[in-house]
């Protein structure tokens, strides 16, 4: 196996030009157990631990390899309730933002909040930077338009960030849980509410009809959160897995989309 | 390849192999097997080591992703006969049963008061909620634990 | 047999001390060496291949290639076992390598040893095996029906036609759990220069290794010796063989050193696992709340090889009431062989499935009669004279059942939720559950288990105290898993010898004969009950043979004055005791499942506090209450460790922990989703003992290994199913158990 580990990106843009089948290494949490359990063999790695371009976090622009640690203590509320939830500390020092977007698990704990926000993904090659927007990236289960020649260099949030914000995860036990269900809402300064869930289909999903319904609403009244938990309910699309059942999905999203809105109104 | 880095403050250098872990290099290549190998997918917490300041599991990190790194393992932990005192209360609270999480359960703890030397019992739960114990159901590690902060809140011995 | 005559002097270290533990230094350093952590000179690494089926039969076996792989130094099949092709706990049923018909998913095909880790795999890789598939037998009422059964046991006392005013029928399903001790199946096999073995392995019963893999290899017993080695945690997982006879196979054959360690997914294919239960129950009592006739069904899957099936289905049967006085009782217990993963022992063996049965009863017939469940149960209890509900066995040992019940309802409840840290609430830091969304629950289950082998098994362990120059040494072949009894036969040797320095040895199969299996709540009252035995005899001998009149570490005094040095008493004698000890005598029961069939018996008792959100299904486990009849306490920190752990276990099968089997493959083989509670899951534990001297057992004490982990999982689910007004009848309890959604194929 060949392995590199450049510094600085340029030299990283370039290696990933020159061997597309590189696999990344960032955090290792994904990689690594699939190369324990000898479910991948790669012959060239590139670690992306060492530049430090990537771990810088400026404003709306998060670097690919901050960690869920630093996330966590970090100023985005509902990033920092979604990293809290991720493993173990072990897990949270080593797992970055990049690799929650690169592996595209429909149970990613900090994607609903990058739905939510309407976040960009930034992706580098050696021939230029595009940005798109993270439906345009995350595409599928563990599927996304990242080329094989691109890194994930930032997660790019919108500059002005909604004041109320609010996470919650379901999981069986109170730690180091693969999320059943996880949901995102955000209350805008300019009275839009957005909702995003994970773990209820092959990617986030945004609910947008519950969305528009409850845009409408100055102060919502208790029937109103009810039909937006409803909405929520009808937008999800879950399935029945080991870790848990449709049914449950279904109704625990509309749950926690009314738990997580009143959490917002409640000012 | 071959990796050079700082192994409880001595230099060493191994070959490694492929992608394997820095658990297998230091179990298998360093003769240091105390950190232990039981889920190899970052579940258990009983490959704790510190790197680089950080508290990891040592089987989601790449060996060759080591080099030049600053490791310290569970056999770093002890100043000769001297035990740390995390060691120390852990004996004492019944905190040791079967013995296969102890090695990652006293890294993280020491991690863990490296940084705040009087974390609530909260904290200590929350800071521990890595590390699988299947023999003590966690109260004899948690009344350790809690009696050396309360004893650090003292200045006082545990 | 003397057991509560007072210590010869008092000790430091002795028994009742909350003595460190004497491998605790080298654990909490990283030096205590796991059989996972040897290593030889020369050594190769082992690996298994393992069927991808449950069942099928293979149609072509092609070693050949694998042999050519660089660096493999032999690779075995079925035809290369030289003695018996098969082995097992009870009966000689599993194949040591698949003899063409693969019964369950992992069963082991062939072996090959390698180089290193990487060559070993491509080994199995290079293997050509085809596989003709066979419809596997999933479903246990099935096999019940088609007559594939392991054991079948029927108890009938008393008279049938009798009927109670008030009937309360229930079903109960229990799922399938799994030991998951932390330290993976590992084990280093040592070849001599003259044709034998030795086998370095983490085991629960080196001996009844040693004679399986002696059959397999086809060798005599002297030439094969099995070394207990670091034992990372057992609970029952390591009572049947894993990897020990693969390992000498490949040793023998390459005449070097062979290691072998699974990782996580293969050790939860390499062991036995808790049975997966359905039962029915018919519980029938006067309008007063007297138990009149208890009838039930308690069908075991024991999946496709035998293990220590028989004895678990007896232990369900002859618990299956739970410590209750009734006259009238009728058990079918049925253990049916599939093509599900092979089930055997798991603390509790048994009386974990009928215990989440028979108090889910006991709490529905006390809402029938609209008594306290407390109330009903301590009318109902069970005592030292009276009669075992099932069994007919008079009841001699001290059962303090009906004491238990009023500690466990005086003992102080949990205080009012604190929700400062969002790891007090349901959902912990997932941030789900706001304290307006909590329902508080309490419920309370009993149980009673065993202790030591039953129904007429030899059982027995033997002990050797020595005295040398420094102090004793105590030998046996007991394993210590890490409950703790390396400490507890310090203790006791210490308290009857008087010297302070005792070490014990873990003597490999051909130093000393067998300590039975550290399994069975058994090894405190069996080991620690012959330390005790050989101690005192050794201290006779000594006082009787210089006419002194007590013992130290300096050596013999006799009115104050050293008669002869410990150094002179280890040259000259007398300083050794080589013991065999038994318990009491037991039987085998009669065809309606009569006799006096266990030697001793204890209970315990849990009260459950949880902190339900009732919409979306979770749980916090605030705390748990527990009064356990442990006999006489040996060694107090030791034993809450029991009680804490064995609580956790229990709690973990009642909230999550549940191996998911579909067509006879396990779906979640692994840490991810096979889900042990962690740090932020442990409720609070707290432990009251009762202190009555058992009738056999070093100082009185009683074995205290299992109690723990029976009634904690009836617990936590009458508990919830309190705080939601709807009984659950199943474990693990899942979200939509609690919301009451759950699909009817789920």
């Amino acid at each position: 196996m060949e392995f590199d580990r450049p510094t600085d990106l340029d030299t990283a843009l370039q290696l990933v030009a020159d061997s597309p089948e590189a696999e990344l290494l960032a955090g290792g949490t994904d990689l690594m157990v699939e190369l324990n359990f000898s479910r991948r063999n790669p012959s060239h790695v590139i670690g992306l631990r060492r530049i430090a371009e990537l771990v810088e976090w400026n404003g709306p622009r998060i670097g690919a390899g901050v960690t869920y640690t630093t996330m966590e203590q970090g100023a985005v509320r509902a990033l920092a309730q979604a990293a809290r939830t991720v493993g173990s500390p072990q897990i949270r020092n080593a797992g970055t933002i990049g690799g929650n977007l690169g592996t595209a698990s429909p149970a990613g704990d900090t994607l609903p909040v990058l739905a939510a926000l309407d976040a960009a993904v930034e992706l580098r090659s050696a021939t230029g930077t595009r940005s798109p927007r993270w439906d345009e990236f995350i595409t599928g289960v563990k599927r996304t338009t990242r080329r094989p020649d691109e890194i994930i260099t930032a997660a790019v949030l919108p500059e002005d960030l909604p004041p109320r914000q609010e996470f919650a995860k379901i999981g069986v036990r109170n730690a180091m849980v693969i999320s059943m269900v996880s949901a995102c809402v955000m209350r805008w300064d300019d009275g839009r509410t957005t909702i995003a869930l994970g773990a209820v289909g092959p990617a986030p999903i945004r609910a947008r009809r519950a969305e528009a319904m409850i845009a409408a609403e100055q102060s919502p009244s208790p029937a109103a959160v009810e039909e937006f938990a409803r909405l929520v309910t009808e937008e999800v699309r879950p399935i029945t897995d080991h870790r848990g059942t449709e049914t449950y999905r279904r109704h625990a999203s509309g749950v926690l989309a009314k738990r997580l809105l009143e959490r917002v109104l409640a000012a | 390849m071959r990796i050079t880095f700082q192994v409880n403050g001595e230099e060493r250098s191994t070959d490694v192999h492929g992608a394997e872990s820095l658990l297998d290099v230091l179990r298998d290549r360093l003769a240091l097997p105390g950190s232990k190998n039981a889920c190899e997918q970052g579940e258990c917490g009983s490959c704790s080591v510190v790197l680089d300041g950080e508290l990891v599991c040592s089987c989601l990190v790449m060996a060759v992703d080591a080099d030049s790194s600053t490791v310290t393992t569970v056999e770093g932990l002890t100043d000769g006969d001297h035990l740390h005192p995390v060691q120390e209360v852990m004996l004492d609270a019944g905190g040791v049963q079967c013995g296969f999480c102890t090695p990652g359960f006293v890294v993280a703890a020491a991690h863990l008061f490296a940084a705040d030397p009087t974390p609530s019992d909260d904290d200590i739960m929350e800071a521990l909620a890595g590390n699988v114990c299947r023999c003590t159901g966690y109260g004899s590690i948690l009344r350790g634990l809690s009696a050396l902060a309360e004893a650090n809140r003292h200045g006082g011995e545990p | 047999m003397t057991t509560t005559a007072p210590p010869q002097t008092t000790i430091r270290h002795g028994i009742g001390e909350s003595v460190r533990r004497p491998d605790g230094v080298p654990k909490v350093t990283g030096n205590f060496a796991f059989s996972s952590d040897l290593s030889a000179t020369g050594m190769l690494w082992g690996a298994t291949l393992r069927s991808p089926y449950p069942h099928a039969e293979i149609t072509k076996l092609d070693t050949a290639p694998a042999l050519a792989v660089p660096g493999v130094a032999a690779v075995m099949t079925w035809e290369d076992v030289p003695g018996r092709k098969t082995y097992g706990l009870e009966v000689a049923d599993q194949p040591v390598l698949s003899d063409g018909r693969v019964c369950y998913w992992g069963e082991p095909v062939a072996i090959a040893a390698a180089e290193t880790p990487e060559d070993a795999r491509a080994a199995l890789a290079a293997i050509v095996v085809e596989y003709d598939e066979l419809e596997p037998l999933t479903d246990a009422e099935e096999a019940a029906a088609a007559g594939e059964t392991f054991r079948t046991i029927t108890v009938r006392r008393g008279d049938r036609d009798v009927a109670g005013a008030v009937v309360v029928e229930g079903e109960y399903v229990v799922g399938m759990q799994d030991q998951a001790p932390l330290g993976p199946e590992s084990g280093l096999a040592i070849p001599d220069d003259q044709g034998g073995v030795d086998l370095y392995v983490a085991t629960q019963w080196s001996h009844t290794d040693h004679a399986q893999i002696i059959a397999s290899l086809d060798k005599s017993p002297d030439e094969v010796r099995v070394h207990l080695s670091g034992i990372g945690g057992a609970f029952g997982a390591r009572e049947d063989v894993s990897l020990q006879i693969h390992l000498c196979l490949l040793a023998l054959r390459t005449g070097r050193p062979v290691k072998m360690v699974y990782d996580r997914s293969e050790s939860f294919v390499g062991h036995v696992h808790r049975h997966p239960a359905k039962l029915w129950y018919r519980h029938e009592a006067t309008e007063d709340g007297d138990l009149v006739k208890v009838t039930a069904r308690l069908l075991f899957d024991g999946g496709a090889y035998t293990s220590s099936s028989p004895a678990v289905i007896g232990n369900a049967t002859y618990f299956a009431v739970g410590p209750y006085r009734c006259d009238n009782v009728s058990v079918d217990g049925i253990m049916v062989r599939t093509n599900n993963p092979p089930c055997g022992a798991m603390r509790g063996f048994g009386a974990v499935q009928a215990c989440f049965g028979h108090e889910s009863q006991m709490d529905k017939l006390a809402a029938a009669l609209g008594m306290d469940p407390l109330d009903l149960r301590q009318r109902n209890a069970l005592g030292t004279g009276d009669h075992m509900p099932t069994t007919g066995q008079l009841v001699e040992t001290p059962l303090p059942t009906a004491r238990m019940i009023d500690e466990l309802r005086a003992m102080p409840g949990a205080p009012e939720l604190s929700a400062e840290h969002p790891l007090h609430l349901p959902g912990g830091t997932g941030l789900t559950t706001d304290p307006a969304h909590i329902t508080r629950g309490v419920g309370y289950a009993i149980s009673i288990k065993n202790l030591a082998f039953s129904e007429g098994f030899d059982d027995y362990t033997e002990v050797r105290v020595v005295i040398d120059a420094a102090g004793v040494e105590v030998h046996t072949a007991a394993a210590e898993v890490g409950q703790g009894l390396v400490t507890l036969c310090q203790q006791i040797a210490r308290t009857v010898l008087g010297i302070e320095n005792i070490v014990v040895r873990f003597d490999d199969t051909s130093l000393i004969g067998s300590a039975g299996s550290t399994s069975a709540s058994r090894q405190t009252q069996m080991t620690g009950g012959a330390v005790e035995a050989a101690s005192r005899a050794l201290l006779a001998d000594i006082l009787d043979a210089y006419r002194a009149d007590r013992l130290d570490d300096a050596g013999a005094w006799h009115n104050g004055e050293l008669v002869a040095s410990l150094e002179h008493i280890a040259d000259h004698g007398p300083n050794e005791r080589h013991i065999r000890f038994r318990h009491p005598p037991t039987e085998t029961a009669d065809e309606n499942g009569q006799g006096r069939l266990h030697v001793d018996f204890a209970v315990a008792g849990h009260r459950a506090t949880v902190d339900v959100d009732r919409e979306l299904g979770l749980v916090r486990v605030v705390r748990i209450d527990t009064v356990q009849d442990v006999g006489k306490v040996l060694n107090p920190a030791a034993l809450v460790g029991q009680v804490e752990g064995g609580v956790m276990q229990g709690v973990g099968l009642g909230m999550m922990e549940e191996l998911i089997i579909e067509d006879g493959i396990i779906k979640n083989p692994n840490f991810t989703d096979y889900l042990l509670p962690t740090f932020a899951d442990a409720p609070e534990v707290h432990a009251r003992f009762i202190e009555e001297p058992s009738i056999f057992g070093p100082f009185g004490a009683k074995g205290a290994g299992e109690p723990p982990a029976i009634s904690s999982t009836a617990a936590v689910a009458a508990a919830i199913s309190n705080a939601i007004e709807r009984r659950i009848a199943r474990v693990p309890i899942r979200p939509d158990d609690i919301i009451g959604i759950t699909p009817k194929s789920f």
